[in-house]
């Protein structure tokens, strides 16, 4: 944690969001710092995928504000490829585009937003792929692969954008238990490299792990927060102390 | 509540909620081809029996003989075929293909961003679509032109042209519903993924959402076709050369003869069948190889 610079580069200030009647989100602040781990755990529902759903601007908030390496989010004339290029996203059901092999799902992005060279691209793919431990996979189709490798894949795509953060939505809550750990070791991977990962997770055993710092959502708000050892250890508010005692 | 379940013969009666066997069904606009494929390919022959039979149910009333009435039909049968079933082949091709090209416009104008776009396309989608198709024809045919101007170079325009563009409004409307539904068929998290990657909204639509329902597209395409195709005939109606209107008057050059008339329709109706048939099969058959997996 020592190495980690003190550059704020995702930064949530009082950010308040509705669906209609129902206020998911009542006012949430955090601060990301580059190279840092957070994990966001919670009850179901509490507003935990919305919150980062909102840093990527796949949600709209009605207030507060949030800036993500420098560009306001919350700006009427957000250019929001702009901001995407800069965030990767993975999510619960993979998504990867059924109709490309792996290898194209990677290498799609890069070539039509990013407009580079496609052998460059592919140079990067492969490496990509053996860095999610798929070498071989590149022609399957995402029908072909299991859960946990589509996943990877997943990762791998959003990776090959080269974004400055990654944002990481339940990944492994439709997998497998088996398949669970392997995908984990990839984020864990990619976490030691020192990239910026921001995860909603059901894992505790990885948050206390991998984690640097660990807010909890209860009802739209961030009820407590801490470094992993404190956190699950020394929790005050005693929603916090009910979850974990559920949940571990 | 009298359920039947699966590998059970007898109706069961019981008011417990009961989770029906999943069914994989045709497609909701499949009625037509899901009809048509439904008969056995003798059909066919079934239709042209009345051709065949006719003439010994009328030959008793006068003296046109059954060899007469299919000599007669036998020599008019290349005349019919070139001139008239070809008109009918050529009329749909040319109205399916003005109508997909415009129906793709629209149904992408139904999914527009722009509000006014997707209304407009909406209210033309919804007009087409509901509207009889004969009137479509008779509007068309009397309130176009028969000839253009185009820089002094006079075009004519020949009524079976007006009789495509009359069909292939229906057709426009429909295909528009057809790339709507598929579109609307592919899951909201594909264009979620696609723009956390920075992918812009056409990127996303054309490289991403249009081919994976592209091919699902194709059966509902493929039995408006063949609905289309059917309806021709009403060209006749207008006076447009196509096989309705050549049997007619190629009956009364024949002296009108009433033992002709079931012949000549029955022949007209098989031709129909043995052309539409096929197509039928095959979208039903595509419609089950590309039914949605997900």
């Amino acid at each position: 944690m020592t190495s980690k610079t003190t550059e704020v580069i995702v930064s949530i200030k009082d950010v308040h969001k509705s669906f209609g009647d129902l206020e998911v989100l009542k006012g949430v602040s955090l601060d990301v710092r580059k190279g840092e781990v957070i994990c966001i755990i919670g009850p179901s529902g509490s507003g935990k995928s919305t919150l980062i759903r909102c840093i990527n601007a796949l949600n709209d908030i009605q207030a507060g504000t949030i800036h993500v390496c420098g560009i306001d989010v919350t700006d009427p004339k957000l250019q929001k490829l702009e901001l995407r290029k800069r965030v990767g996203m993975v999510f619960q059901q993979y998504n990867l585009f059924p109709h490309k092999t792996a290898l194209e799902n990677i290498m799609m992005a890069p070539t039509l937003v990013l407009n580079e060279d496609k052998e460059t691209v592919r140079t990067r793919a492969f490496a990509l792929m053996q860095k999610v431990r798929l070498e071989g996979k590149e022609n399957a189709y995402p029908g072909e692969l299991s859960g946990g490798q589509q996943q990877r894949v997943a990762i791998a795509r959003s990776l090959a954008m080269n974004p400055d953060v990654m944002l990481f939505d339940e990944v492994t809550a439709a997998l497998d238990p088996e398949t669970v750990k392997e995908v984990l070791v990839t984020i864990k991977d990619l976490a030691q490299e020192g990239m910026t990962c921001i995860l909603v997770t059901h894992e505790m055993g990885f948050a206390r792990e991998v984690a640097d710092h660990i807010y909890f959502t209860d009802n739209g708000v961030i009820v407590e927060h801490g470094p992993p050892k404190t956190f699950f250890t020394k929790a005050k508010d005693p929603r916090t102390k009910e979850f974990l005692s559920q949940i571990l | 509540m009298v359920t039947r379940i699966p590998g059970i013969t007898k109706p069961t009666a019981t008011d417990l909620p009961v989770l029906k066997p999943f069914l994989p069904r045709a497609h909701p606009v499949l009625h037509t081809s899901a009809w048509l494929a439904g008969f056995s390919p003798w059909m066919g022959l079934v239709l042209f029996l009345p051709l065949m039979l006719w003439p010994f149910a009328s030959h008793a009333a006068g003296n046109f003989t059954i060899i007469d009435a299919f000599g007669t039909l036998w020599n008019w049968v290349p005349f019919l075929l070139k001139s008239g079933f070809l008109f009918n082949v050529i009329i749909s091709v040319f109205a399916m293909l003005i109508g997909t090209i415009a129906g793709i416009v629209l149904g992408l104008g139904q999914i527009s961003k722009i509000t006014i776009t997707r209304r407009i396309s909406w209210f033309i989608t919804q007009l087409f679509r509901n509207s009889p198709w004969l009137v479509l024809l008779f509007i068309v045919l009397l309130a176009f032109p028969f000839e253009i101007t185009v820089f002094g170079v006079i075009i004519m325009i020949p009524d079976w042209m007006k009789a495509v563009i009359g069909l292939s409004l229906p057709i426009m409307a429909n295909i528009s519903e057809i790339v709507r539904g598929a579109i609307m068929s592919v899951p909201t998290a594909q264009w979620e993924a696609a723009e956390s990657l920075a992918f812009s909204r056409q990127q996303i639509l054309w490289r991403i959402i249009l081919p994976q329902c592209f091919k699902r597209m194709i059966p509902p395409w493929m039995n408006w076709y063949a609905i289309l195709t059917m309806a021709t005939p009403l060209c006749s109606l207008l006076g447009v050369e196509e096989i309705i209107t050549l049997s007619r008057q190629a009956m009364e050059a024949e002296n009108n003869h009433p033992e002709l008339l079931v012949p000549f329709y029955s022949f007209a109706l098989g031709l129909f069948f043995i052309y539409c048939y096929p197509i039928a099969r095959m979208t039903m058959y595509l419609e089950r190889r590309y039914a949605v997996k997900i």
